[in-house]
């Protein structure tokens, strides 16, 4: 009992000499992190503000930015634009020199107009074209366009020799945005879209929608969309034996989705972030440093699988790392500087940041994947 | 066309038929409380996503998980009634209202802290290989949510056609006062009814669980559409809201195959905005004279 | 119910307080939270006076708010019409839609007319995300310009605070003076007992439509308010979620009372703020308290001072027994 009261007592002492140290050092850089970690959205939000918090301590255990602790300050959105106003107000009030997020390109379209106001720059972790197309001044984005994706897709298409697609989208955020693409690139790769279908992102079956497309004339299906509906549009498929190639996009791209979608999801194929395959890749491979390094240092931190979404609030913080580093912690600094950004290899890909392009990435960003024998392999 | 219409009426039935049980059990606590249960859908999703943990986690067999799960959630559906409802047996049905919607999103935000906000997938009770039906495809999951629904209201309405407490409960369900006044301890007749329909409801998870998946948000869009099926069949405990279900699931599975995927709950939500409109009382019940 | 003068002395004194409360919280986030505290006092005001003074119960209530959102906004965003313009325009459409389905729907009792309210409410929301042209679709519309008299833009908070405040203050305002007119009266006698009202000579379904236009067409002002304050609009705030929230609102604020909606939607709006300390546990933290409040304040926030004074009284009677 009295060793436990003197442990006790060395402790406190100890950790009073620490916080006084603390108070003598400059004060912490804040930023500010918007993610959608509880409603429809936080498979989004979850992996983005764990990765943001692990970058940030991996900051501040190797001594912090030019000796400056960084202090993250994450508010949760919960897919709500209103609340994501409300929460990037306060973080602007709260003197922040930077924000990462949000996860939804609606959040981050709310956001933009409070930041362009405030001069603070913001790096979204959402994928809609429209978040730094046109571009301004203030935002930029990690999370790959959905074109590139789609991109990806029609050229295995064109390669494979098949024209005629069928869609099924989920009519959220996500789906829609890759809905509009698709049928946006469609004509440049000569493919026809003979139907066009949507669910709900909480619909428990999809076998009316598949019924229909397999006694269309599609030669393959696209289905776009995130956990769990893909799952179930593969097992409904499975069911009524559609015999088409069935492809998805890269809102699925995790072991999570074979486990879910089961035999199933043998032979799918998807466009996908490097992220998935960090091990298959060749060692010339410029962002398997990173990969790599993200990749365990999450699972050793939330014993589960470190995601591309995850990846997006990884490549900004670095990001913002770089930028302080070069220039400093003022929102003009850092802002400048991430505009002179290249050659920056993430986990989404190589940046190249310039004042014409604020989301600085090309196709070369995803590869193809298939499921073959219960995981994930390259497309060659 | 004819194997393509039968398959949209086979997956709408049994789309519905977990529709019908959800509703059942928002009519049967309606009916002896006044209550519309908005926390109807969350034992749903405890069903499905217990059964999960204890499968997977625990590593028990399928029919130990299920008797798990479905007792814990009746133990969760009692305690809610026993802290929440019964204290408040003068309040207004409003007020009752406002209650289960906090006591929603109470539940459903201990499910994210417990057990994370990953989809989560259950084995099929008895093998994937679909069936074939004169054109139509059906899995072998499908009979059994199809058997275990008639099984269930063939035992409801037993229940509450034959037994005493069942007999008691409909008595309540007519007339609270007047069943006091012969003797019906009406206190435990509410328990009851709060009790039988967390357990269907967790039942009705945990037979779809292994074609829908679980997650701990599932039960918002399934307790919508349940209490849908309940108002089409008019709060019956029987096979009016059964058929209720039964429709619903069938117009959004036509709906979506035929006419247009996106629209297709707006299809459904029109067509029972006409009955509402046309038949007022209810699509089963004869018009009632208004109680004043 | 107090009488004419009690009343205007309530408005004025609330009025004197949402006037300097700037001074107060300017320059801090939650000048920003006040103007969603304006536009939700606002949407809950026009709910009570259908649910608590007609005793019409509504789960469609964000489905007017989103049309007046997104037809102001349409309008003004892909047809460049002036946002004042765009905002009358909605409130007459969104007006007309409330007059039109009152009919049929408010034949319905109960749960009925719940179920129908909240069906609307989900074929409004579902065409929102469908017609992607138009709205947008579920990634939202954005270039909603703000409103703009003269030279000055409602650009900034404080600008806007006073802006939704204005509206709201004559929401209030419109709302106390209706309730305790003749109309207010045969309102609660519907309430009451629609049967007995109508043989005293109410025109009892012609009332409850026009109270229901009403409490859409304030909604639908609200909408556009919104619209033009975030200058973004998504189907995700307009949903079935949103609907019980505004409920939510009105029956802790207070069944049948002005000042108790305002409560209402200022507690349930800035409680989020408060809980956001507890990170993860916040939703667990906000579904515990709706139901202790519920459970312990059954009267609403509003009966807050009468469970208060008796206590107070008997205090004040103790220390004067002592002295």
């Amino acid at each position: 009992m009295v060793k436990k009261t003197a442990d006790g007592l060395i402790l406190l002492a100890t950790l009073l000499i620490l916080s006084t140290g603390t108070v003598f050092a400059a004060p912490p850089i804040k930023i500010g992190g918007l993610f959608s970690v509880t409603g429809p959205a936080s498979f989004l939000g979850e992996p983005e503000r764990n990765t943001a918090q692990m970058v940030a301590d991996q900051i501040n255990a190797a001594g912090g930015i030019k000796g400056r602790k960084v202090e993250l300050i994450a508010y949760d959105t919960q897919g709500d634009a209103t609340k994501a106003v409300q929460a990037a107000t306060r973080l602007v009030k709260e003197g922040v020199v930077a924000i990462i997020g949000p996860s939804t390109t609606g959040d981050s379209m709310a956001v933009i107009p409070v930041v362009e106001r405030a001069k603070i720059p913001l790096i979204s972790c959402a994928a809609g074209i429209k978040i730094t197309e046109p571009v301004k001044p203030w935002v930029f984005k990690t999370a790959q366009n959905d074109y590139l994706a789609v991109a990806r897709i029609y050229e295995d298409l064109v390669q494979r020799k098949m024209t005629r697609v069928a869609l099924l989208t989920v009519s959220d955020s996500f789906g829609s945005s890759g809905r509009e693409q698709l049928k946006a690139l469609a004509s440049r790769y000569k493919i026809t879209i003979v139907s066009d279908d949507t669910y709900g992102p909480k619909d428990t079956d999809m076998t009316p929608q598949l019924t229909k497309i397999r006694s269309g004339q599609a030669q393959a299906l696209i289905c776009w969309g995130t956990n769990p509906g893909p799952a179930i549009v593969t097992r409904n498929a499975r069911q009524l034996s559609l015999k088409i190639p069935l492809y998805m996009s890269h809102g699925v791209s995790s072991k999570k989705f074979i486990a879910l979608a089961g035999d199933a999801s043998e032979g799918i194929v998807l466009p996908s972030g490097r992220v998935l395959v960090a091990d298959l890749l060749p060692k010339s491979d410029k962002q398997k440093k990173s990969l790599l390094a993200f990749v365990q240092e999450y699972q050793k931190r939330f014993k589960a699988e470190g995601d591309h979404f995850g990846g997006h609030a990884w490549d900004a913080m670095m990001l913002l790392k770089g930028a302080m580093e070069r220039g400093g912690a003022t929102p003009a600094a850092i802002r400048a500087q991430l505009e002179k950004t290249r050659n920056f290899a993430g986990i989404g890909g190589v940046f190249n940041f310039s004042p014409t392009d604020h989301s600085g990435l090309t196709k070369d960003a995803f590869v193809l994947v298939q499921v073959k024998g219960k995981d994930w392999v390259l497309v060659k | 066309m004819s194997h393509q219409i039968l398959q949209y009426i086979l997956s709408g039935l049994s789309t519905g038929a977990i529709y019908s049980l959800i509703g059942i059990g928002f009519a049967i606590i309606y009916n002896s409380t006044g209550i519309i249960n908005f926390a109807q859908g969350e034992f749903v999703m405890l069903g499905g996503i217990m059964t999960w943990f204890f499968l997977s986690v625990f590593q028990l067999p399928l029919i130990a998980a299920m008797v798990l799960a479905i007792a814990l959630s009746t133990a969760v559906g009692v305690l809610f009634e026993r802290l929440t409802i019964r204290p408040l047996r003068n309040a207004s049905p409003l007020i009752l209202v406002i209650i289960t919607i906090g006591a929603s999103i109470l539940i459903r935000g201990m499910a994210m802290l417990i057990w994370g906000k990953d989809t989560h997938s259950l084995p099929m009770f008895t093998g994937s290989e679909p069936l074939t039906v004169a054109g139509a495809t059906l899995l072998p999951q499908h009979l059994w949510i199809f058997g275990i629904t008639l099984f269930i209201i063939a035992v409801n309405r037993f229940y509450f056609h034959h037994s005493i407490s069942g007999k008691a409960m409909r008595a309540c369900s007519h007339n609270r006062r007047a069943a006091g006044l012969v003797g019906i301890d009406v206190k435990r007749m509410v328990l009851f009814s709060f009790a039988i329909s967390s357990a269907l409801g967790s039942v009705a998870g945990i037979i779809t669980a292994p074609l829908t998946m679980t997650s701990y948000d599932v039960g918002i869009m399934l307790g919508l559409k349940g209490f849908c099926a309940a108002i089409i069949g008019g709060m019956s405990s029987g096979i009016a809201t059964v058929v209720g279900g039964l429709l619903l699931g069938v117009l959004e599975s036509l709906g979506a195959g035929m006419v247009s995927s996106g629209y297709k709950d707006a299809i459904a939500f029109i067509i029972l905005l006409l009955i509402l409109v046309i038949r007022p009382q209810g699509l089963f019940k004869k018009a009632e004279t208004e109680r004043v | 119910m107090g009488s004419e003068r009690t009343n205007l002395l309530k408005f004025l004194l609330f009025s004197g307080s949402v006037l300097v409360a700037p001074v107060l919280f300017s320059g801090g986030y939650l000048m920003n939270v006040l103007v969603f505290v304006g536009i939700n006092t606002m949407l809950a005001v026009a709910l009570n006076l259908l649910l608590g003074y007609a005793g019409q119960i509504s789960l469609g209530q964000a489905a007017f708010f989103g049309l007046g959102a997104y037809i102001s906004g349409v309008a003004t965003a892909t047809y460049g019409l002036n946002p004042w313009a765009a905002m009358g325009c909605a409130a007459a459409i969104v007006g007309l839609i409330a007059f039109a389905i009152g009919f049929p729907i408010l034949k319905l009792k109960g749960h009925y007319l719940a179920m129908a309210t909240l069906g609307f409410g989900i074929i409004v929301y579902i065409a929102f995300n469908e017609t992607v042209e138009l709205t947008g679709g579920p990634s939202g519309l954005t270039g909603i310009p703000y409103f703009t008299a003269g030279t000055v833009q409602f650009d900034s908070d404080m600008k806007n605070y006073y802006l939704i405040w204005g509206f709201a203050l004559m929401t209030i305002l419109l709302s106390v003076n209706l309730v305790n007119s003749r109309i207010g009266r045969a309102l609660r006698a519907i309430h009451d007992s629609e049967v007995a009202a109508r043989v005293m000579g109410v025109n009892a379904r012609l009332l409850k439509v026009q109270i229901f236009t009403l409490s859409a067409v304030i909604s639908s002002v609200a909408g556009s308010l919104y619209a033009h304050t975030m200058t973004f609009i998504s189907p995700a705030s307009f949903g079935f979620n949103f609907s019980v929230e505004l409920l939510t609102m009105v029956v802790i604020g207070g069944l049948g009372s002005v000042y108790g909606s305002f409560l209402g939607a200022a507690l349930l709006t800035l409680l989020p703020e408060f809980l956001r300390t507890f990170q993860d546990y916040d939703i667990v933290a906000y579904g515990l308290l709706l139901i202790l409040m519920t459970m312990y304040m059954p009267g609403g926030l509003v009966r807050i001072p009468s469970f208060v004074s008796p206590i107070l009284a008997k205090i004040k009677a103790g220390v004067g027994k002592h002295a």
